[in-house]
């Protein structure tokens, strides 16, 4: 049984030029201890679909089963309970920490929620997530701005540990970091992972991060699910137009490879009222006649989902 | 390369030094740093937040806030013109004009009430002295060229994507042809489709302009593409600096070597990445030796009892570490053993091309 499953998960946002399609049909299953990573550029819907699965935003419409248990709509005492299980990191560890709390208050804050723990337990926990997390016990009285942005993002993730939670969204944990520092947290995701048997959905824009961290990814555009598939696989043999524009735009930090780039014409266009059909239709090089009327999602090898019509259809020939 | 430009580079940044005052703290953002840019090429500066990348290009445009920051010492001369010397009045006439440059950051680096049009149109009236119908000609030829419909003229900022506003900064920058473009993070705002977009397009405009860029990134895939020279910043110091293609195959410095296996690839089968460990030193109290020291693999005592020089390990390529010179360079070198070297002087100098040092640095290896 997968830890989580989402059915055809929907999330409007109302505006005043109409409804804004944030996430649009996504369907996905996840086992315990693996991660799921979803891509995308700013603004396709990857936050709000990790924080519409942890009921941060009420689903539109679509179903979300986390253990076998339905919890597309549940009442605010199971919420409380199921939050517990259910974690995020968030992308900025400098306005997601209370500036007036220091280390040791930010961490005891969760577990101040269940009465798992008695006063004098709370201590020896903080001490410990704090070592779990690589965080020294000097900094306990440390103040957010006193911190570097690693470390910041060290007491994000220890107070997401707090309450021992099964699955955790990381939404662009690293982006905001350095790159050394980029890497000290990724490995500490990792071991995290490994000995706490986790489950990740793991959101970012950095697509050399997504590869190294994630079992199967999921390319998001505009809302949409374009392709899903094994990480390696997906690197090796993207099938979407949209995940191959992707890759070839990603820099690679060698001079010897010469890699086709391909350039994507124009920008991602608005996400109201969006018009039938594929929504990469505007800005796909192979696009035709039938790309108006929509695309099915149709798994072209195993655990390999791609919704085009040109390579699962008609066109197929001409790629 | 001709022989007057040789001896004199278009640019030539010399022991430049710059220090900021903040709560009774000295914070010393750039050291003794030295560099030479010549005509058309693109350097890159590497380095994390903090490193005093941005610091080095804002004193070349003399735009530091003083106070707290302070050019301590060293001196730039542009065009055979000593920069830290001229009068702000002098200094105006430069800014925009001459050199110019691109702000990290496109959705605060434009003003939100006026157009983008009139943003643009300013520093050609300026700089340019053209008419308003000149000038205005020439902003729709620009914005054309960044890949925006010049109907978009009398846009407001908010009303442009972040791509498209750092096109406008861009065009903003270019509009009166400079020599010396100074580009700071251009792209790190950006999703990786425009990234592509923005770089194909600057590529482009410096092959067309023949304009000089100083690149500051922290992405290695963004030298990769664009730089012809690399130089890798660290706590205020260049650490390493040398032909991208140098640097890239046969980088000596431990910190760029961090840099390198910080990065997840996009090939290798690697289940674990190797971060540097540690963080950078605070800029108010340096170490006395080495400033990586605390850092490094390889460390030692040597390394942390004095300051360490940039030395050349191979014609044109330089390195601030003690180890890997003794490692990897044993005699072949220019004789300057004790001294740090004149930067410039060593550059001018007609190099070797990169397959002889490539070719030189296989056979001492396999001497070892």
């Amino acid at each position: 049984m997968p830890m989580l499953e989402v059915q055809d998960l929907k999330k409007y946002f109302d505006t005043p030029r109409g409804k804004l399609h944030a996430v649009d049909g996504i369907s996905f299953c996840l086992e315990q201890g693996k991660t799921l990573g979803v891509v995308g550029e700013s603004g396709c819907g990857k936050s709000t679909l990790g924080r519409t699965i942890l009921h941060l935003t009420e689903p539109t419409g679509g179903k979300i089963f986390f253990g076998g248990e339905d919890v597309t709509s549940v009442d605010r005492a199971r919420l409380k309970k199921l939050r517990e299980d259910m974690q995020i990191i968030f992308q900025d560890p400098f306005s997601s920490l209370n500036p007036r709390m220091t280390v040791s208050e930010a961490v005891t804050d969760p577990l101040k929620l269940t009465n798992r723990y008695a006063k004098g337990e709370m201590e020896e926990r903080v001490n410990s997530l704090m070592e779990t997390v690589g965080l020294t016990e000097r900094l306990r009285n440390s103040y957010p701005h006193e911190l570097d942005g690693g470390r910041r993002q060290r007491v994000g993730i220890a107070r997401s540990l707090a309450l021992e939670p099964k699955f955790i969204v990381c939404d662009e944990p690293v982006s905001a970091l350095d790159v050394s520092i980029q890497a000290q947290i990724l490995n500490l995701l990792q071991d995290l992972q490994e000995s706490k048997k986790l489950t990740y959905l793991f959101i970012t824009h950095d697509l050399s991060v997504v590869r190294y961290i994630s079992n199967d990814i999921c390319v998001m555009y505009m809302g949409q699910m374009v392709e899903m598939s094994p990480s390696k696989e997906l690197f090796q043999n993207p099938v979407h137009p949209y995940t191959k524009a992707l890759l070839s735009a990603i820099l690679v930090p060698d001079i010897h490879v010469k890699r086709e780039r391909v350039l994507l014409k124009g920008e991602v266009s608005s996400p109201i009222n969006p018009k039938p059909g594929c929504r990469f239709a505007a800005r796909c090089p192979y696009a035709c006649k039938q790309c108006e009327h929509g695309q099915k999602k149709v798994e072209i090898s195993p655990g390999h989902f791609v919704a085009c019509n040109v390579v699962t259809g008609a066109g197929a020939e001409s790629l | 390369m001709e022989e007057t430009e040789r001896m004199e580079p278009f640019l030539k940044v010399e022991d430049l030094t710059v220090q900021y005052t903040a709560g009774g703290e000295v914070i010393k953002a750039v050291n003794k740093v030295s560099f030479t840019l010549s005509k058309g090429e693109t350097i890159g500066l590497v380095g994390e937040t903090g490193a005093g990348k941005t610091t080095i290009v804002k004193s070349i445009l003399r735009i530091l806030p003083d106070p707290p920051a302070k050019i301590k010492s060293g001196t730039i001369t542009f065009k055979g013109q000593e920069l830290l010397s001229l009068s702000e009045h002098q200094m105006r006439k430069i800014r925009g004009s001459q050199i110019s440059m691109i702000f990290q950051d496109p959705m605060t680096a434009l003003n939100p009430v006026f157009t983008v049009g009139e943003q643009i149109l300013e520093a050609l009236r300026l700089h340019r002295k053209m008419s308003k119908k000149e000038a205005y000609t020439k902003v729709c030829e620009m914005l054309e060229m960044v890949g925006i419909p010049a109907e978009r003229y009398g846009e407001y900022p908010h009303q442009f994507s972040g791509g498209m506003k750092q096109r406008v900064v861009i065009a903003m920058a270019l509009s009166c042809n400079p020599a010396l473009l100074l580009a700071d993070e251009p792209t790190t705002a950006l999703d990786v489709t425009i990234q592509a977009q923005v770089l194909h397009m600057m590529n482009r405009l410096k092959k067309e302009l023949g304009t000089s860029v100083i690149m500051i990134t922290h992405d290695l895939g963004i030298v990769a593409e664009v730089c012809d020279r690399v130089a890798v910043v660290y706590a205020g110091e260049i650490v390493e600096m040398g032909d991208k293609v140098h640097l890239f195959d046969h980088g000596l410095h431990p910190y760029t070597e961090g840099l390198f296996h910080s990065i997840p690839s996009l090939t290798g089968d690697e289940t674990r990445l190797k971060p540097i460990k540690g963080l950078p030193p605070n800029p108010a109290d340096l170490p006395k030796g080495c400033k990586f020291a605390p850092r490094c693999p390889y460390a030692s005592e040597v390394c942390r009892e004095a300051p360490v020089l940039l030395r050349e390990a191979e014609p044109g390529h330089f390195v601030r570490c003690i180890k890997k010179l003794a490692a990897d360079i044993k005699t072949d070198m220019t004789g300057k053993k004790d001294k740090g070297i004149d930067i410039a002087a060593a550059e001018n100098r007609p190099q070797g091309s990169a397959t002889d040092f490539i070719k030189r640095s296989r056979a001492a290896r396999e001497v070892e």
